[in-house]
């Protein structure tokens, strides 16, 4: 299904103002300098922040669904697992949360595990995880979640220079297996041009330019997006 | 040049100055010198039998049981307290000192005022102690009243430990929960409360203590009749006019526990001190 939003989301300084579509199967980038309201952005559509305007999902409003019912999976921007739990237990949480023990949560856990290449990382915590590591394992625990929708927050903004290049690899091979909406807000043109379709380019709140980095660097619209896109 | 950020009074090797030393040495003198000459006084030959009392096992039971009981009040009543305490930085000032104010009382008040107000509030002519006198339920000079009055004095040790406790905790936590669909309740459940943990147990510590070694407002509301309110510090009192022997005895009972509890009680668990 295709998810629509057009928001509006008050923040001190100015208010963020998009208007964007994201089909099935498309991941859209969202890209511009540090404090343009990338994160709030993302926050609105989670739910996670309050929001004017509309958020849809096909022909379902989301803008007064919570968060826990949007069926909209995140990955934060420094993965936010729970530093209590297991990798497993982190995996299993949406479905423990979703009714049922630990038991079966952690069955269906397991698939999971083995996709994302955890299985023998099952039983550390997050602190004993490297960057990669953890990044995998926030990946994991969204998409076991089943959303319909998923966002990432600068997935590869903690990682080292070393791995950056398979770890990308790896997600944009998981970003397109996904199926759903996707959103990637990243900074870097490298992660663009991997893991998105297309990117949208936020300034001080507002949409500047839309297109493939391609389109970008042919016709950029600010000496922003020229720097970004060359 | 480089200002050195070293504090004056402090010296370059990190030695303090002599009056700073002497002073120290007073003080540290006076925190541990008293209990020496408890364990010096102390009549270790006759101990095992003196310890194997009954009046002794009874006091150390009665005070034992209490103790828990009580614990496990603060906690029932104590996290939903540090909640709405965390919660109330949102609210306007004047509330929020109220209720801050209101958990702080017991801590500076004399426990025996504690005692007086709680009888005045429960005694048989109380507020609402004549109401519960009227369906035949009698709260002063019974178990129970010891249970109370260790609660009212012990809560606010727990309040303030899980409160500090839930304004460390990384709280974003709770929003990765909610996108992984957890209602309010599970997220407290599975997130929130695990993460301040240590904050409730080291709450818990710190509040078992303080019931372990109520005296004041216990002998006001309780009394002191032996097996049934008659805890370890009180029959220590007591027993030091007749028998100093046993008093003692009793005395280092309350220091073993008291010790115990401040070695398990690991400073990472001292919220505000560590990190």
């Amino acid at each position: 299904m295709t998810l629509t939003v057009d928001v509006t989301v008050s923040r001190d300084a100015f208010d963020v103002r998009a208007a964007f579509e994201v089909p099935d199967g498309r991941v859209l980038g969202i890209v511009g300098p540090n404090g343009a309201g990338k994160s709030s952005l993302l926050a609105a559509i989670a739910g996670l922040v309050d929001a004017s305007g509309a958020i849809r999902l096909g022909e379902t409003d989301l803008l007064a669904v919570p968060a826990q019912r949007r069926g909209i999976g995140v990955v934060f921007q420094d993965f936010l697992l729970f530093p209590h739990l297991s990798v497993l237990d982190n995996v299993a949480f949406a479905a423990r949360v979703r009714g049922g023990g630990w038991t079966a949560a952690r069955a269906k856990a397991d698939p999971w595990l083995t996709r994302f290449d955890l299985t023998e990382l099952a039983q550390r915590h997050p602190d004993a995880l490297s960057g990669g590591q953890a990044q995998r394992v926030a990946v994991a625990r969204a998409l076991a979640a089943e959303p319909a929708v998923l966002l990432l927050d600068e997935p590869m903004a903690s990682l080292d220079v070393e791995i950056r290049d398979d770890v990308r690899a790896d997600l944009a091979r998981h970003l397109r297996e996904f199926g759903g909406p996707a959103i990637v807000v990243t900074h870097d043109r490298e992660d663009a041009a991997a893991l998105a379709d297309e990117v949208l380019v936020l300034e001080r709140g507002r949409v500047v330019q839309r297109g493939t980095l391609a389109e970008l660097a042919a016709a950029p619209a600010t000496p922003w997006v020229e720097r970004f896109a060359r | 040049m480089r200002v050195s950020s070293r504090p004056k009074h402090v010296g370059r090797s990190g030695r303090a100055g002599p009056v700073v030393a002497v002073l120290a040495a007073v003080g540290l003198a006076l925190l541990v010198l008293p209990l020496l000459g408890l364990l010096l006084r102390a009549p270790w030959a006759e101990l095992p039998g003196l310890l194997a009392s009954e009046a002794v096992l009874q006091a150390l039971g009665l005070s034992l049981g209490t103790a828990a009981v009580s614990t496990v009040l603060c906690l029932t009543f104590g996290i939903p307290i540090a909640v709405l305490l965390s919660h109330s930085v949102h609210w306007g000032v004047v509330p929020r000192r109220l209720l801050r104010a209101a958990i702080t009382i017991p801590l500076v008040l004399p426990p025996v005022v504690g005692g007086i107000a709680l009888l005045l509030l429960l005694g048989r002519r109380g507020i609402v102690g004549q109401w519960l006198a009227e369906i035949g339920i009698t709260i002063p000079f019974t178990t129970g009243a010891v249970v109370i009055a260790q609660t009212f004095v012990a809560m606010p040790f727990l309040v303030f430990a899980v409160e500090g406790a839930l304004r460390s905790a990384d709280r974003r936590s709770e929003l990765a929960a909610a996108t992984l669909g957890a209602t309010p309740g599970q997220t407290f459940r599975l997130v929130t409360l695990p993460l301040v943990a240590p904050g409730i147990a080291a709450g818990a510590v710190l509040c078992f203590t303080r019931a372990l070694g109520e005296f004041g407002a216990t002998i006001t509301f309780a009394g002191s009749f032996p097996g049934v309110t008659r805890t370890l510090p009180i029959a220590s009192y007591l027993a030091m006019n007749s028998d100093p022997d046993t008093a003692i005895a009793l005395a280092l009972v309350l220091l073993a526990v008291s010790l115990v509890v401040l070695l398990g009680l690991r400073d990472r668990w001292l919220p505000g001190v560590v990190k």
